[in-house]
């Protein structure tokens, strides 16, 4: 047997080869879902609306349909109808008939940007001039941008059918959903609390920001089938929805995954999938659709802005007893924020005796938000990051040790679900506080330095894999999950490591939907947990075959074949000269022919994540622009595959949550239009932005996993936002509850501030 | 229709006339005329830098230049940076530093880099997050991507490896040490 369990030992693991993918990527290579051409292919465009509320009187189509070129103009009328009914959607479940009216505008459009009609045509820019013939007739409805608004009795509502338990059968509403979770008893906790603080915080919607537009071709055949090409997280949940939307059987749908450029959460939907599937099917031609950048902001994706009210309790030996928190987040225009994980995330890293958390599902004429990277808890953790911040000022305790006195760790209750079992907290705590960062002065005018910490659950899902043995001795290594950020060379190590073959002999692949098993979204930081998992069973899987034809060889029984390392050897020494894989590879059709390993899982036992970042802020006293000067992110990354990329994930992450606390925004104008649809308004992190973002590999194995690997890709955006905000403080004295934190919004509390001390020194003068 | 137009041009070191439309972007002309796909279009307006191509020696982005306009133009892009199989300096580099998650954006930061290289050999940090900032990444949070730039500007210096580029050097860029976002400890 390999002797490779938790622990030090591994051949492969832990070593960080070049990925297999990658000299196609730098040579341009790579096949992305906008590269694909086919013979005849069409080119489709989405007419959008350019009301965020309103009612669609008419469509008249005939003159674009006229225009020479023109092969298609479809409508909302041309895909079926669908009963509202919940399917799941890899992260989060998704309403199938808005779905199919957020993929196409049935009698009322809800955001700037919502699809009203689609065409295809010989060229991308006939179907443009085309979109300019299509005539809508819109009658105009009051639009409702914030939760604030949504959630007033009288509010215009959105959705005339949608209902909430709470409020009963009859009436309407944009609330779509509360949810309240409850320990203790929070009156009683905060009565024995010396110090509370009480905060409301707003955070502005922002966008996953994948610089790779969506994209789809989509090519019907005459006998039913039909094959998309596209860059998603998740085939399978293409072809489901898909399905769901078009009406043709999921059977008859074959989803082949494109390279994917980014993702973050935005590509586990679907938008253009089906589009390209109705229009193909409509002109017998292949059809490709490729968004725009502003069709991609307008349109897809962003998490939710949110209102967010947090009060918390500790004693004056820093122990938290009580906390309080009230949750409103944008859904968009269709029912689905991720409140309820900000809920379940939002005091999570502490353990409190005593808390109610109450949070509000509310649609607004903004578009549907989608998953974007432990979705929900950037947001929540934002606001309690920050109290926890004051709160260990008021007690005259490091923000670190404050958070150390009160850290969850193996046995603490989660908000929901069982106690947690080996989690690694506390080792970021550590890790950071022995960190040559914490260990450095800071010092100077306008710079302060701040700590904040991110839990986020991970998930386990489904994921199969198989294991091929070629007549060479090289290995291949099928999987249905997509590759958005290193994966395959991860599957890859872990068969080198089983099987004891060097890891340029191993060639990783991602099939499509008729080529391996159902695998869930590469999403939930489920991809090296789960498949990976099922990566490890198919290589045993191979391995036991392996040993059974050695023994048939050798004439022995298989458990008298030892192997280590790519070596079989007998378990006594007989005289029988070992053998390698290599060795034993050609002869595999006379000892019974191929091998293929094979597993599937369900993954249970997933290993939440957390993270803690220190990070150094300078502030432009005249301006409140916010530099960045260092910034350090630890976390629990259980087993690191190949440390590069998980290294890579953590700041990638770190990045993300620096972008959203600085300086990421969407801007609508007072008719519900967005105003800032580029990537010029829409200002993402630039290298000149950032500093080297330094990382920490905490390794607290996943008990259960088989290698204890944790999902690494979403928590580290979770705490930039607090850590800054209460950098900022240390610098400015001044406590930001609002993001982004950008320059106008923060100099105006400078201001405020200085204006305050001027009063006071007057009135003391 | 407005009719095509033949452009002739010298592309990746090979002749290159092709026919398109007075509309056409270069990018669209060099994805969808010439089946080149390897510049990515992640915008259309400039701000990504994932078209990046270099064009009489500037780092350009082909979606802002019309295809009309690359008529007599020396340009090279992503396809043309390996030399035949053996891959540019900055090309391993960023495979051996994992400079690249998704991807999508490798390829203009490849050729921005080489631009840079092209005209400075010994850039600064400073200089190569300068060079860079017009090339957005959402992957990595460009700190594997700038060691990397730092390690191919030191190995070509070193000849352990050296690029093949023809493009002539221009001045330096001007970017001071305080567009270098970088931590510095405070005594």
């Amino acid at each position: 047997m390999a002797a490779t369990t938790n622990g030090n030992g591994y051949h492969v693991i832990g070593t960080r080869p070049i990925r297999h993918d990658g000299v196609d990527k730098v040579t341009g290579r790579a096949r992305y879902g906008a590269d694909y051409t086919f013979p005849g292919m069409l080119f489709g465009k989405v007419l959008r609306s350019p009301h965020a509320h309103a009612l669609i009187k008419s469509i008249k189509t005939d003159k674009a349909a006229a225009l020479p070129g023109v092969k298609a103009v479809m409508t909302s009328a041309d895909l079926p109808q669908l009963a509202d009914k919940m399917e799941a959607a890899g992260e989060q479940a998704v309403n199938l008939a808005h779905l199919s009216a957020n993929i196409l505008a049935r009698g009322k459009v809800l955001y700037d940007g919502h699809p009203v009609a689609v065409v295809a045509a010989t060229s991308i820019h006939i179907a443009e001039e085309a979109l300019r013939l299509i005539e809508v007739e819109y009658e105009a409805l009051p639009v409702v941008m914030s939760v604030e608004d949504a959630m007033k009795p009288g509010a215009t509502i959105l959705l005339p059918t949608l209902r909430n338990k709470e409020d009963g059968p009859d009436k309407q509403t944009n609330v779509a959903a509360h949810m309240q979770f409850k320990r203790g008893d929070v009156a009683e906790g905060f009565k024995s609390a010396d110090f509370i603080v009480e905060r409301e915080f707003n955070t502005a919607m922002v966008h996953q920001g994948y610089i790779e537009p969506h994209n789809a071709v989509g090519i019907y055949s005459a006998d039913g089938h039909a094959t998309i090409y596209c860059s998603t997280q998740g085939t399978f949940v293409v072809r489901s929805l898909c399905s769901a939307v078009l009406g043709i059987p999921e059977g008859k749908i074959k989803v082949v995954p494109a390279e994917i450029g980014g993702g973050f959460g935005g590509k586990t939907v679907v938008y253009l999938e089906p589009l390209s599937v109705l229009l193909s099917k409509a002109t017998g031609h292949p059809v490709k659709l490729v968004m725009t950048r502003g069709e991609v902001l307008r349109a897809t994706g962003p998490t939710s802005g949110s209102t967010i009210r947090c009060k918390m309790g500790a004693t004056k030996d820093g122990k938290l007893v009580a906390a309080e928190c009230w949750l409103a987040y944008e859904a968009g225009a269709f029912p689905g924020s991720p409140v309820g994980a900000g809920a379940m995330t939002i005091v999570t890293p502490y353990n409190i005796p005593n808390i109610l958390i109450d949070a509000y599902d509310v649609v607004v004429n903004r578009p549907k938000t989608a998953a974007y990277r432990a979705p929900g808890a950037t947001n929540a953790a934002m606001a309690s990051e920050t109290v926890v911040d004051e709160l260990a000022e008021k007690c005259g305790i490091d923000p670190i040790e404050f958070r150390l006195k009160n850290a969850s760790a193996e046995g603490t209750p989660q908000t929901v679900g069982p106690p947690f079992k080996r989690i690694g907290f506390v080792e970021t705590l550590e890790a950071i506080k022995n960190s040559p960062h914490y260990k450095s002065k800071l010092t100077g005018p306008n710079r302060g330095r701040g700590v904040a910490s991110g839990f986020w659950f991970n998930v386990g899902l489904q994921s199969s894999a198989t294991v091929n043995i070629h007549t060479d001795g090289t290995v291949s290594v099928v999987t249905g999950s997509v590759d958005i950020g290193g994966t395959r060379a991860a599957q890859a190590m872990i068969v080198a490591e089983v099987l004891g073959v060097d890891i340029n002999d191993v060639r990783p692949v991602v099939a499509d939907t008729d080529s391996i098993g159902h695998t869930d979204v590469t999403g939930g930081s489920r991809t090296a947990f789960a498949t990976g998992w099922a990566v490890w069973d198919a290589a045993q899987d191979a391995l036991r075959q392996l040993k059974e034809r050695v023994a048939k060889t050798w004439e022995k029984k298989p458990d008298e074949v030892a192997f280590d390392n790519g070596r079989f050897s007998p378990v006594s020494g007989n005289g029988v000269k070992p053998m390698t894989l290599k060795e034993l590879a050609p002869r595999l059709a006379r000892t019974g022919g191929p091998i293929i390993g094979r597993a599937t899982v369900n993954a249970r036992g997933v290993g939440p994540a957390f993270a803690t970042m220190l990070v150094d802020v300078e502030v432009d006293p005249d301006t409140g622009k916010v530099k960045i000067l260092r910034a350090t992110v630890a976390q629990d990354v259980g087993k690191a595959i190949h440390p590069a990329y998980v290294e890579g994930q953590m700041q990638g992450g770190t990045a993300q949550g620096i972008g959203w606390a600085l300086n990421e925004e969407y801007f609508y104008d007072d008719k519900g239009i967005l105003r800032n649809t580029g990537l010029l308004d829409y200002r993402m992190p630039t290298c000149l932005d950032l500093p080297a973002l330094e990382t920490i590999m905490v390794e607290v194995p996943t008990p259960g996993h088989p290698l204890g690997i944790r999902g690494v890709g979403e928590v580290p955006i979770v705490p930039p936002p607090a850590a800054i905000a209460n950098a900022i403080y240390q610098a400015t004295g001044v406590r930001m509850l609002e993001l982004p934190m950008a320059p106008p919004r923060l100099m105006k509390q400078i201001l405020k501030k200085r204006a305050a001390t001027d009063t006071q020194a007057a009135a003391a003068d | 229709m407005v009719k095509k137009v033949i452009v002739e041009a010298m592309i990746n070191g090979d002749p290159v006339e092709l026919l398109c439309e007075p509309r056409q972007s270069l990018l669209e002309v060099l994805r969808d005329e010439l089946d080149m796909t390897g510049s990515k279009e992640g915008c259309l307006t400039g701000d990504c830098g994932a078209c990046t191509v270099i064009v009489n020696g500037r780092a350009v982005c082909s979606c802002l230049m019309l295809g009309v306009e690359a008529e007599g133009a020396t340009i090279t892009t992503i396809e043309g940076l390996a030399d035949g199989a053996k891959l540019h300096v900055l090309q391993q580099k960023f495979l051996e530093h994992a400079s690249l998650q998704c991807g999508i954006c490798t390829p203009g930061f490849l050729m921005s880099a080489k631009a840079l290289l092209d005209h400075n050999p010994k850039p600064t940090e400073a200089d190569i997050r300068y060079a860079l900032a017009g090339n957005l990444c959402r992957c990595t949070g460009y700190d594997k991507i700038v060691k990397a730039v730092v390690d191919a500007a030191q190995t070509m210096l070193t000849g352990a490896g050296s690029g093949h580029g023809t493009v002539p050097r221009q001045s330096a860029s001007e970017a001071t040490s305080d567009m270098l976002g970088k931590g510095e400890e405070v005594k």
